[in-house]
C-alpha cells in the first residue's frame, strides 16, 4: 500500500466536510475518487497534499506519516498534484513552467531543461515549448499542469478534476497519456473526477464519497451496480 | 540573451573609458547613475525576482552607511572590514522584516507599509543615537583626494567612479547568474503563483527570505560606499522615504524584474533631470523641488503608458 | 507631573486625534471602497492647509469658514483624479496603482515646495491663544473647534453612507465590484464620487489642522504615513475605527511627547503599526478580510 488514509475527519467551522474516511491505494494503480459536489473529495485531496491537516486520523505515504506536513514537504516526500482551477505561471514560458517542477530533483539548469523537454513531449506540448503559458488554451493548460507536477518525479500523482471542461476527444487523449505513464513508470495515480468516461476507463479501484463519508469502494463494475452509489450519485442510467 | 551580454560588454568598455573624456562634473553624474543602477538592481532582487514591494530600502543604505562609517569614525577601522559588519547588520534587519512579514502573511500594500514603518522607526531612532552623532550628523574626515588609498577607500573621484562601476557590473552579472539558476526559477514561480510553487516542493518562506537577505546585503554595500563617498551622514536624509523612492525609480522606469531596467532607468532619470535643471539654471531659474517634480512626472508617464518600464519596449525594438 | 497636566495633555491629544481621525476617515473610505492606496493622502491634506493659509492671507477668511470652498474644490479635484487617472488602473497590478499615486504625491509635495518654499506658514486667528476653563482643565478653543469640525464632517459622512441611496450604492461597490456592476451601478462614477468624498474629509481636516500646526511641504509624507497607521490600527473599512484610531494616535503622541522625548513621538506610531500588522491585521474595529 503506497498510501493509507486512516479514519480521517475534517470540519470547517462546525461543518463536517469529511467524516471518518478510510481507503488505501496499491502501488502502481490508478484509483478514482468520485461523488456528488460537496462530498468532500477536494478536502481529502487537500489533506493528502498538505494544504490542511486532518482534525483526526492519519495519512501514511510509503510507510511514513504525512498528515500535517506543508504542501512543499508533501511534494518532497513524493506526491505531486494538480489544481482544479489551473494555476500556471502565466508570465513564464511553457518550458520554464515545467522546469520549475524539474528543479526539485535536478541539480543544474541544463538537466532540468532536458527533463522538462522530455516530459513536454510525453504530453504533446512540444510545439508550445517557448510560448508564454498565458497563451495556452484550457486543455493545454491542464496538460501543462500535469507536466509540471510530473517534473517533480512523484511516486503518487493527485489529479483534481483534470478532465473538467475538456471535449470527449480531448478527454480520451488525456486518458491515454495517463495510461501510458502509469504503464511505463508505474506511477500511482489518484483522480477526483466527475467525468465518468475517464474514471471508468482508467481506474482499477474507485472510492465513492457522499456527505464526507466513504459509502462504497470497489472496481468500476462493482461501483456502477452499488445501490447506495446509484441512489446518491450515478442514477439508473449509467453506462460503462 | 547572448546579445544582451554583448551589449553589456560594450557598455562596460565604454563606461570604463569614460573618465578619459569626461570632466569632473560629468564623472560625478556618472558615479551617481551607477550608484542608482546598483541600488536599483539590489532592490530588484526583492521586487522583480521575489515579488515583494519594499518601500523602505533606505533602511539598509542608512544602516550600512552608519555601521561602516561609525566604526571608522570611532575606531579608525577601514571599510574593507566595516563592510562585513554593515552587511551583517543589514541582513539582520532584513531577516527580522522578512520573518515578520512572511510568517504573518503580510504582503502587497501591507508589506510595503511595514517596510516604510521600519525605515521611519529607524530614522527617528538614529536621530536620538548619540554614538552616531544624532540629528547633527556624523562626519568622516575627508582625507587627501590626490592619491588612491584603497585600503581606507579614500581618493580622487575617479577611484569612487571605478568602484561604483565595478559594483554595478558585479551586481548585473550576479543577478544574471541568479536568474538563470534554480533560485531565479523558484523566485519567479513564487512571484507568479505562490500556491502552485508550494505544490512543486518549493519552501516559499525560505526562498523569500533568501531574496530579502541578498537584497539587503547588496544594499548594505551601497550604504558603505555612500558613507565614504559623501563623508557626512544625517538620519533625516539617509533614512528618509525620498531615498527609498529614489532607489525604486530606476527599476520601475527601466523595468522591474529585468536586468537592464535599473541601469536604463537610472541613466534616463539622472541624465534627463540633470539636463533639465541645467537648462533652467541657464535661464536663471533655480527652483528647489523642480528636479523632484520632474521625477514625479516621468514616473507618472511611465506608470501610465509603459507599465513594464522602458527596457522591455526598447529590447523588442532592438530585437534582443 | 500633576494629574491636571496629564489630563490636559490627554484632552489635547483626543481633540487633535479627532482631526487625525477625519483625515484617516477619508483614506479609509477611499481605500475601503476603491481599494486604491492613496499614497498622496497626506500631500492632499498639506495642499488644503496651504490653501487655507492663502485664503486667510488674502481674504482674512477664518479657516473653518474656508473649509467650505476648499472642500468643494477638493471634491471636484478628487472626483476628477479618480475618473481621469485612477479608474483605468483598477485592473492593473497592485504595485502599479501604488506607484501612480506615489508619482502624484511626489509632484504634489515638490510642487508645493516650488510654489511656497520650505519655510513654515500658518494662520493667526485670535482664538488660537484662548482656552476654555472647566475646573482645573484647560481646553484650547482652537483645538475644540477643530475637533468639532472633524466630528461634524464625520457624522455627515456617516449619515450619507447610512441613509442615502447613493451611500448604499457605494457600500455595495465596496463589498462586491462585479456584483455592483451586474446590478447596473455605474461603478466608475461611484468610485469617483467616493474619492471626492474622501477628498472632502482631507480638506476639512487640513483646514482644521492648520489652526493647530504650521505647514511645510514636508508634512505631506508624514501625514500619509500617519493616515495609514490610523486606518490600519483602527481597522480598514470601519469609519468608527478611523476616528478611534485617530484619537488613539493623538493621545499616544501627546503622552509620548510628555513622557519621552517629543521628537520620538512618531516612533511610537510606527511601532504600533508594526504590532498591529503582525498581531491583528484587521485592526481594532475592522472586519477580518
Amino acid at each position: 500500500m503506497i498510501l493509507e488514509v486512516k479514519n480521517v475527519s475534517k470540519s470547517f467551522r462546525g461543518l463536517r466536510a469529511v467524516k471518518d474516511a478510510s481507503f488505501e491505494l496499491s502501488d502502481g494503480e490508478i484509483n478514482g475518487l468520485i461523488g456528488p459536489n460537496g462530498a468532500g473529495k477536494t478536502t481529502i485531496f487537500n489533506m493528502i497534499a498538505g494544504v490542511y491537516a486532518p482534525d483526526t486520523g492519519s495519512i501514511v505515504f510509503e510507510g511514513k506519516r504525512i498528515d500535517g506536513l506543508r504542501p512543499d514537504q508533501v511534494c518532497n516526500a513524493g506526491i505531486g498534484r494538480t489544481f482544479q482551477i489551473v494555476k500556471p505561471f502565466a508570465g513564464l514560458s511553457v518550458l520554464d513552467n515545467v522546469m520549475v517542477g524539474a528543479f526539485l530533483k535536478e541539480r543544474t539548469a541544463s538537466a532540468a531543461r532536458a527533463q522538462s523537454v522530455s516530459i513536454l513531449k510525453k504530453l504533446n506540448l512540444e510545439a508550445k515549448t517557448n510560448l508564454p503559458a498565458s497563451s495556452l488554451t484550457l486543455p493545454d493548460r491542464k496538460r501543462l499542469e500535469v507536466a509540471r507536477a510530473l517534473a517533480t518525479r512523484p511516486r503518487l500523482l493527485l489529479l483534481d478534476e483534470v478532465m473538467a471542461g475538456l471535449r470527449p476527444t480531448e478527454t480520451d487523449q488525456m486518458v491515454q497519456v495517463f495510461r501510458d505513464i502509469n504503464r511505463a513508470e508505474g506511477l500511482t495515480i489518484l483522480l477526483i473526477e466527475h467525468v465518468m468516461r475517464a474514471v471508468m476507463a482508467l481506474a482499477r479501484h474507485i472510492g465513492v464519497l457522499h456527505h464526507g463519508e466513504v459509502i462504497a469502494r470497489g472496481t468500476p463494475e462493482e461501483i456502477v451496480r452499488h445501490k447506495a452509489v446509484l441512489d446518491c450519485y450515478l442514477g439508473e442510467e449509467t453506462e460503462l | 540573451m547572448s546579445r544582451a551580454l554583448v551589449l553589456l560588454a560594450v557598455l562596460a568598455v565604454l563606461l570604463a573609458a569614460l573618465p578619459a573624456v569626461a570632466g569632473p562634473y560629468a564623472l560625478s553624474v556618472a558615479t551617481l547613475i551607477l550608484y542608482f543602477a546598483y541600488t536599483g538592481q539590489a532592490w530588484n532582487v526583492m521586487m522583480g525576482f521575489a515579488g515583494q514591494l519594499s518601500l523602505g530600502h533606505s533602511l539598509y543604505v542608512g544602516v550600512g552607511a552608519y555601521v561602516a562609517g561609525g566604526i571608522f569614525f570611532h575606531w579608525g577601522i577601514g571599510p574593507w572590514a566595516g563592510v562585513w559588519l554593515a552587511i551583517l547588520a543589514c541582513v539582520v534587519f532584513g531577516l527580522v522584516i522578512g520573518f515578520l512579514a512572511f510568517r504573518f502573511g503580510i504582503s502587497g500594500v501591507y508589506f510595503a507599509l511595514l517596510t516604510i514603518a521600519f525605515a521611519e522607526f529607524t530614522r527617528i531612532g538614529f536621530d536620538h543615537l548619540g554614538w552616531t552623532g544624532g540629528p547633527g550628523g556624523m562626519f568622516l574626515k575627508v582625507a587627501q583626494r590626490d592619491t588612491w588609498d584603497v585600503l581606507n577607500f579614500r581618493g580622487p573621484p575617479l577611484m569612487y567612479y571605478y568602484a561604483m562601476l565595478f559594483l554595478a557590473i558585479a551586481a548585473f552579472i550576479g543577478c544574471f547568474l541568479l536568474l538563470k539558476s534554480k533560485a531565479g526559477y523558484y523566485w519567479q514561480a513564487i512571484r507568479e503563483n505562490e500556491e502552485a510553487a508550494q505544490a512543486l516542493g518549493i519552501n516559499t518562506f525560505r526562498w523569500k527570505m533568501l531574496a530579502v537577505v541578498i537584497s539587503s546585503a547588496m544594499t548594505a554595500v551601497a550604504g558603505v560606499f555612500f558613507a565614504f563617498y559623501y563623508n557626512n551622514l544625517f538620519p533625516e536624509q539617509i533614512f528618509h522615504i525620498s531615498r527609498s523612492i529614489e532607489i525604486i525609480l530606476g527599476p520601475i522606469i527601466g523595468g522591474v524584474g529585468t536586468l537592464f531596467g535599473p541601469i536604463l532607468g537610472a541613466a534616463v532619470l539622472t541624465l534627463l533631470s540633470d539636463g533639465i535643471t541645467e537648462l533652467l539654471a541657464a535661464f536663471g531659474w533655480e527652483i528647489p523641488g523642480i528636479k523632484q517634480v520632474f521625477y514625479g512626472v516621468v514616473l507618472l508617464a511611465v506608470v501610465m503608458f509603459l507599465p513594464h518600464g522602458i527596457w522591455p519596449a526598447l529590447a523588442r525594438k532592438l530585437r534582443l | 507631573m500633576s494629574a491636571d497636566l496629564v489630563a490636559n495633555v490627554v484632552i489635547a491629544g483626543v481633540l487633535t486625534g479627532l482631526v487625525y481621525g477625519l483625515m484617516a476617515l477619508g483614506l479609509s473610505v477611499i481605500f475601503g471602497v476603491v481599494r486604491v492606496v492613496n499614497f498622496a493622502h497626506g500631500e492632499m491634506m498639506t495642499i488644503a492647509m496651504y490653501a487655507t493659509t492663502i485664503l486667510f492671507a488674502a481674504l482674512k477668511l477664518d479657516p473653518f469658514l474656508a473649509a467650505v470652498p476648499v472642500a468643494a474644490a477638493f471634491f471636484v479635484f478628487g472626483y476628477g483624479l479618480q475618473k481621469a487617472l485612477i479608474n483605468p488602473f483598477i485592473t492593473r497590478p497592485e504595485h502599479s496603482q501604488f506607484m501612480l499615486l506615489v508619482a502624484v504625491a511626489i509632484i504634489m509635495v515638490n510642487g508645493l515646495l516650488m510654489a511656497f518654499g520650505p519655510d513654515a506658514r500658518n494662520v493667526q486667528v485670535d482664538y488660537q491663544l484662548e482656552s476654555f476653563e472647566i475646573g482645573k482643565l484647560l481646553i484650547d478653543k482652537a483645538r475644540l473647534y477643530a475637533a468639532g469640525a472633524a466630528v461634524l464632517t464625520a457624522t455627515a459622512l456617516f449619515a450619507f453612507f447610512r441613509f442615502t441611496l447613493t451611500g448604499k450604492a457605494i457600500r455595495a461597490c465596496a463589498d462586491n465590484y462585479l456584483g455592483a456592476k451586474v446590478v447596473g451601478l455605474d461603478v466608475k462614477h461611484l468610485y469617483a464620487l467616493t474619492f471626492g468624498l474622501g477628498a472632502i474629509c482631507v480638506a476639512v481636516a487640513g483646514c482644521a489642522m492648520v489652526v493647530l500646526v504650521d505647514v511645510t511641504p514636508g508634512l505631506g509624507p508624514y501625514y500619509t504615513l500617519l493616515a495609514f497607521v490610523i486606518v490600519i490600527v483602527g481597522g480598514l473599512g470601519s469609519m468608527g475605527g478611523a476616528l478611534l484610531g485617530g484619537v488613539l494616535i493623538g493621545v499616544s503622541e501627546a503622552l509620548a511627547g510628555l513622557f519621552i522625548v517629543p521628537s520620538a513621538k512618531s516612533m511610537f506610531s510606527f511601532g504600533l503599526l508594526i504590532l498591529v500588522l503582525l498581531l491583528r491585521p484587521q485592526g481594532l474595529l475592522g472586519r477580518k478580510a
